[in-house]
């Protein structure tokens, strides 16, 4: 076991783990938004946004991660600088980018498993809680906003951790469109030294951090709300 | 206690006509590079380094057959044993020679830049600058930009040199760094004729670029070293390897002696 390298390959496992980290935050955040819409489009939309809504959840939930990711960098990515002028708009700098497409794959798939989990949860809500706050007067959207959202955000919680640490574990596949992400680091240690394992066993290392920081912190939030039925 | 001795001496002979018998195994990676290597509709590897390798074998008296790996994990497979030879347009390197032993080299070819055709040619550190290249990992070439290239240009690290060419295409960077030979066959296709033109050799550096391609080998094998030259010699010299190489190059490939 030789660790040596660790010194000169600091800075980039620490790059890399920030872009682990932000790829992991920007398809959690933007994702959950996402979900929280395909959710009530499931519950209590009309037909045909039900409709898209479940396809949506099946398309995203049933073909692989890897597959979804490659069809837009490959194939939607390809056709981008068919747009004309594109190459020289602001924006290019950003859509030529593998991390733009990662991080727009991730989202796209994290929303429909999370909206499963949310749909699941606003049903689970007791009724007679909703018909109390329709006894009040309160409008659909208060609610929406006072009653049925956070009490199936409460329900879903300790499902939407799992989830999290799901999309961490997922977020190794960005370094297949060159994202210079943990994993890329540490296949490039390896390239660059021929060492296999120690590298994979500082990137493990790291993962295992992150994992430990999401469960620790969904435990603090799930003891400072509890679940009263 | 008599016996020993003779039991030791009869083991050691099984051994020894044990490695003589068994086969020669070579290690390809498992990605195409035309025309060194690649399968044919029916699953065949061909390409130039593999009748190289038939001829070799041939020569040897050996049987030979083709472990393919990924390419990254070619030298860790050498050693864990997994075969014999790597024979798979590696060139023979500084740092990898501190790990791997190599045979003598079987060709030779520069280094080069490819861009977009409406990019100006030129394949200096001033004319990359600021600009992202695209580099197949863990090759020479990514070697020679940290030297040379770091500073001024982004690198983008692609796992097979198609996927760089793929974004070449695309625009989404503006070269690609890579043997000259594997560069030509992707500017001869459609999609790069239409796409991309030659921005020129790098300037050479023998440290970096290598002292040529040849076969890798574990450095305990010294054996299978004396043989696998003393092979790849008789090979030049009978004009085997000139026949071999007419059929896939209109020009030698040995590169300067």
């Amino acid at each position: 076991m030789t660790f040596s390298w660790i010194t000169a390959y600091w800075p980039l496992l620490l790059a890399g783990a920030g872009q682990t980290v932000l790829l992991l935050l920007i398809s959690v955040v933007f994702g959950f938004v996402i979900a929280i819409g395909l959710a009530f489009a499931q519950v209590s939309g009309g037909r045909l946004t039900r409709h898209f809504a479940r396809a949506y959840c099946t398309f995203f939930r049933g073909t692989p991660l890897l597959i979804q990711l490659w069809l837009l960098y490959y194939g939607v990515g390809s056709l981008l600088p068919m747009i004309p002028g594109i190459r020289q708009s602001l924006f290019w700098p950003i859509l030529r980018e593998g991390f733009f497409f990662a991080a727009l794959s991730f989202t796209l798939n994290y929303a429909a498993y999370e909206a499963e989990v949310l749909r699941g949860a606003l049903l689970a809500v007791p009724k007679g809680e909703l018909e109390a706050g329709y006894a009040f007067g309160m409008r659909r959207s208060t609610l929406v906003r006072r009653i049925w959202l956070p009490r199936a955000i409460r329900i879903a919680l300790p499902t939407i951790g799992g989830e999290i640490v799901m999309q961490l574990k997922a977020t190794p596949l960005a370094f297949t469109v060159t994202v210079m992400d943990l994993y890329a680091v540490a296949s490039m240690v390896r390239q660059d030294t021929l060492l296999v394992y120690e590298p994979l066993i500082v990137v493990t290392g790291f993962y295992l951090v992150l994992t430990a920081i999401i469960a620790s912190a969904f435990r603090r939030f799930e003891a400072q709300v509890p679940l009263r039925r | 206690m008599k016996l020993l001795p003779f039991l030791l001496a009869g083991a050691a002979f099984a051994a020894s006509s044990l490695t003589a018998q068994a086969e020669v195994r070579f290690g390809v990676m498992n990605e195409s590079y035309p025309p060194f290597f690649a399968k044919d509709a029916a699953g065949q590897w061909q390409g130039w380094e593999i009748d190289l390798m038939n001829a070799v074998c041939e020569e040897m008296k050996e049987t030979c057959s083709i472990v393919e790996l990924s390419w990254d994990g070619l030298i860790p497979a050498l050693q864990s044993e997994k075969f014999d030879v790597i024979w798979s347009s590696m060139s023979q390197t500084a740092e990898r020679s501190k790990i791997i032993d190599f045979t003598d080299k079987y060709y030779n070819t520069p280094s080069t830049l490819i861009g977009p055709k409406d990019q100006k040619p030129g394949a200096t550190p001033d004319d990359v600058r600021e600009k992202t290249i695209g580099i197949q990992v863990s090759t020479i070439q990514s070697d020679y930009y940290k030297k040379y290239f770091a500073d001024v240009a982004e690198q983008k690290t692609y796992q097979t040199l198609d996927e760089a060419f793929q974004d070449l295409a695309a625009g989404r960077i503006d070269y690609v760094f890579g043997d000259s030979l594997a560069l030509d066959a992707f500017l001869k296709s459609d999609g790069g004729q239409e796409c991309c033109a030659k921005m020129g050799d790098v300037a050479d550096d023998k440290d970096i670029l290598g002292a040529g391609v040849s076969g890798g080998l574990r450095k305990e094998d010294t054996q299978l070293k004396a043989k696998l030259n003393a092979a790849i010699a008789a090979v030049r010299t009978s004009g085997n390897y000139d026949a071999i190489t007419k059929k896939y190059f209109d020009f030698d490939i040995y590169g300067a002696k």
